[in-house]
């Protein structure tokens, strides 16, 4: 393997607009709420900034091509900015712009945004999206939802697990991730909900109730990166650096090969065990202290701790129920409310999680902060369809961990 | 014995049932008049079902068994094929992967398109694939609505082991209009019922019948069974008396389980005819429409050597009842209901990439690995990952008939369908070979992982701004 990029870049400031249904604010507005966060924690001026990343995802539908709609927003000095889409982890692949071109010596300064406007669609729910003139023809026009939801008769089948526990684990997931949102002031959704109210909620996509899925909101959210050197230079004495940034991208065996089984995701095995070794990661159930994971849907946050070598396969959702992954437990999942509550706006999301992450690591989250100085704190995105989709991880850290 | 005749014979009926009564229920305020119709069940077809789909059931049920080479003309007959200027026959050739190299041409504009291009294909010397299908959209609250239904029928007709032979043929063409659609119009325009009774069958068909059995040589008692695809009661009967034709030889008109299905209807009668039909029997087969077509066949002892897949019989068994008559409406867009935003994705097909794809789109053809046998879809220029990822080795590997399994699925209520919630998941094809699909004709406690499967020819999407419509493959419950 690479030698990686583990504590090669350090994020010099970040920032996050408030997600949610932001009807007074244009993506342009809300990119420079956060912007503007990022850039007073970094403490730097707008020409210290050497390239730019956008992620986003559903350009035709607000923000419109290319990197110009990030460039006019912050006015940007007339340097390099490339928009990028990758599904829902089009936010920490700008991020991954940013921090390779840092890494590489390319860039002194460089600066990541993500941004969603979703509520101009008009959706409740993702819009309907082309995949392609050529998929369209053989593939599905299914919602997210339904996607998401064949994991669980999977994972039923393959792990022998009733429908009724696998409802209850997942009922938990959403009943934390909405005690944990209540806490949160940028969240979309900041109401507690109670496990019978996630049961008997109508169905979207069976098994999935209405609280089993996540928020659709608007929200942008930006982080500035530099080199650990740079950032003592600008005068910051406590520092969270990169430990590791892997991406995986389906290549068609889950859904034209033959051995999976349809209840995991393949690529987020696959950016876990390289996002560890990159990180230098052995146990991570015992060495993560935060993590911030994919939860579109309660069961994808299920399958996903078992994906992340954290729970054992077919575990995932025991741990759940003993509230292992709970606010107060020994691996906080979604401390901030995970997309669940804190919303998706799909390019922000990879890039919130890293802002939750870095400001509980600087011991800066408020009312929801962990109190036992987190250490490594991992993000996970997930993009796509379980049988076809891009995962990415980033795991950040204290320098001298 | 000729060697020249039918050879196969094959049916399809979609599996829900339209109960007349529920019809009646929401209609007898306004139309009290057809309460003694609202008897019985009609076959409806799905949304996502046209005479070119039905058409392709009917011809995989004749083909079962039959190898595909052997056909050389595909011909279609039906007054509501869903294309006016693009060969409807043509997609129903792509469908069931046929070799290019074969004939294909659509027959419409007549009650009598089925039998006339049945004559056409007896009169010539290849081997035919005939398939007529009809899918009516009458006028709610219409005496059409209560007597038709949709199905499709078809027949393999060439040189080889014939199960029935043409004895005598006779047509009679005049321009007696009893009912009529303008061209693009939805519904039909009905004349009344009583002088289409007297002055078109009794004056048309009776002395027709008379010329028909003259040339054969015989008399009516020589009939064994007698097809009449007319929906008005008591005719059939009038036309065997006065034709001296056993009352018992009248052939069932399926009106109380199936319903009329317009053009289709004499061969659908005809399948279900040869679906008991003893060796030695002569069966009269009559069409009406601006005249008739009538032809006499003799049963040979070849029936029995072949069977359709499943036949009028097995598709009329496989059946799901529905009260729904507002569905049924809302299906043939006789109804707007609010579809919402998820109905306004845009469904246009580029052309170019449908040509290239076609057998993959129209025939689902995959690809099988020649170094290691690996099977998928769609085909690639790289074989799929754990599949040696060999390089320019896939061949053509048809999967519509393979049969499959669930491996994942779901029941969406978000995402647009107009029979809601949408089933569908991933399947594995016995053998090898995986998808995404969309499932079809489940009654969802059916559907679970494991769920046996078969492929059916469907439409995808209809891309409403242009008329176009998608085609594509759905998997329903194995039968």
């Amino acid at each position: 393997m690479a030698k990686g990029i583990r504590d090669k870049v350090a994020i010099l400031g970040m920032g996050c607009a408030k997600f949610g249904e932001r009807w007074d604010k244009d993506e342009d507005q809300l990119m420079v709420e956060a912007y503007q966060e990022a850039l007073a924690d970094a403490g730097i001026e707008p020409s210290q900034i050497d390239a730019a990343w956008l992620g986003a995802a559903f350009d035709a539908q607000n923000i419109g091509p290319s990197g110009i709609p990030l460039a006019m927003a912050l006015r940007l000095p007339d340097i390099g900015v490339t928009k990028v889409e990758n599904y829902c982890a089009s936010g920490t692949e700008s991020f991954r712009g940013a921090v390779y071109a840092v890494a590489s010596g390319a860039c002194d300064i460089a600066l990541a945004m993500g941004a969603e406007k979703l509520k101009d669609t008009g959706y409740g729910g993702l819009p309907v999206r082309t995949r392609g003139t050529t998929h369209d023809m053989v593939g599905i026009t299914g919602s997210a939802p339904g996607n998401f939801a064949q994991l669980a008769s999977a994972y039923r089948g393959v792990h022998g697990v009733g429908k009724d526990d696998l409802k209850r684990a997942m009922a938990h997931v959403s009943v934390k991730s909405h005690a944990n949102g209540a806490k949160n002031p940028k969240a979309h959704l900041q109401k507690a909900v109670t496990m019978e109210q996630v049961l008997n909620a109508p169905m979207i996509a069976e098994p999935l109730g209405l609280f089993d899925c996540c928020g659709v909101s608007d929200g942008a959210a930006c982080a500035i990166v530099t080199t650990p050197e740079i950032a003592r230079s600008l005068g910051k004495t406590d520092i969270v650096t990169v430990k590791a940034l892997q991406l995986a991208t389906s290549n068609g065996w889950e859904m034209q090969g033959s051995g999976w089984n349809g209840s995991y995701f393949h690529t987020t095995r696959v950016a876990a065990t390289k996002a560890y070794d990159e990180a230098g990661i052995t146990d991570p159930r015992s060495q993560l202290s935060l993590i911030e994971v994919h939860d579109c849907f309660s069961v994808t946050e299920l399958v996903t701790m078992e994906d992340l070598h954290i729970s054992k396969e077919g575990q995932g959702w025991r741990d759940i129920l003993d509230g292992f992954f709970d606010a107060d437990g020994e691996l906080p999942c979604q401390i901030d409310g995970g997309l669940k509550c804190f919303g998706h706006p799909i390019g922000a999301s990879g890039l919130r999680m890293i802002y939750e992450n870095y400001l509980q690591i600087l011991g800066r989250a408020g009312e929801r902060q962990r109190q036992d100085s987190p250490v490594f704190a991992l993000s996970h995105n997930l993009g796509g369809m379980p049988n076809q989709n891009v995962s990415s991880i980033a795991i950040i850290g204290r320098a001298d961990a | 014995m000729s060697d020249f005749g039918i050879l196969a014979f094959g049916a399809y009926v979609p599996i829900t049932r339209l109960q007349r009564g529920a019809i009646h229920a929401t209609n007898k305020w306004f139309a009290s008049g057809l309460g003694g119709l609202a008897k019985g069940e009609k076959a409806v077809a799905n949304w996502d079902e046209d005479s070119v789909t039905m058409a392709v059931e009917a011809a995989r049920d004749v083909l079962d068994g039959i190898d595909r080479t052997r056909v050389e003309r595909v011909v279609i007959a039906s007054t509501t094929l869903p294309f006016a200027d693009r060969q409807n026959a043509g997609i129903v050739k792509e469908a069931l992967n046929l070799p290019d190299a074969v004939g294909a041409m659509d027959v419409t504009g007549s009650q009598r398109a089925a039998t006339s291009a049945l004559l056409a294909a007896l009169g010539g010397t290849e081997t035919t694939l005939l398939a007529a299908a009809e899918i009516a959209t009458p006028k709610p609250a219409s005496e059409r609505e209560m007597t038709s239904g949709d199905a499709a029928a078809a027949l393999l007709v060439g040189r080889g082991t014939p199960i029935a032979t043409l004895v005598a043929r006779h047509s009679v063409t005049v321009d007696f209009v009893d009912h009529f659609r303008e061209a693009g119009a939805a519904h039909d325009y009905d004349w009344e019922a009583r002088w289409v009774r007297d002055e078109g069958f009794a004056r048309i068909l009776v002395p027709a019948v008379a010329t028909l059995l003259g040339k054969a040589g015989v008399t009516g008692d020589a009939i064994d069974r007698f097809i009449v695809p007319v929906a008005v009661k008591g005719v059939p009967e009038m036309l065997a008396k006065q034709a001296g034709i056993a009352p018992d030889a009248i052939a069932d008109t399926l009106a109380p389980v199936l319903g009329h299905s317009g053009a289709a209807h004499p061969l659908v009668m005809l399948s279900a005819a040869l679906e008991t039909a003893k060796p030695g029997e002569r069966i009269l087969l009559a069409s009406f429409g601006q005249g008739c077509d009538l032809m006499l066949f003799e049963v040979t002892a070849a029936i029995g050597s072949v069977k359709p897949r499943l036949g009028v019989s097995g598709w009329l068994a496989r059946r799901v009842e529905s009260t729904n008559y507002a569905k049924y409406l809302f299906h043939r867009g006789l109804l707007q209901l609010d579809r919402g935003m998820r109905a306004e994705h845009d469904s246009k097909t580029a052309l170019t990439a449908l040509w290239r794809n076609r057998k993959a789109v129209l025939g689902l053809v995959g690809g099988r690995c020649t170094k290691t046998g690996t099977v998928q879809f769609p085909k690639s220029e790289i074989s799929v990952g754990g599949n040696d990822h060999a390089v320019g080795t896939q061949e053509d590997y048809p999967l519509a008939e393979v049969p499959a399994t669930v491996l994942t699925w779901t029941a969406d209520a978000l995402t647009y369908s107009p029979d809601p919630p949408s089933y569908y998941g991933n399947i594995d094809f016995v053998g090898g070979g995986r998808m995404m699909a969309e499932f079809v004709d489940f009654a969802g406690s059916a559907l679970d992982a494991g769920a046996q499967l078969r492929m059916m020819f469907r439409i995808k999407a209809f891309d409403e701004n242009r008329g176009f419509r998608r085609y594509f493959w759905k998997a329903a419950p194995a039968f």
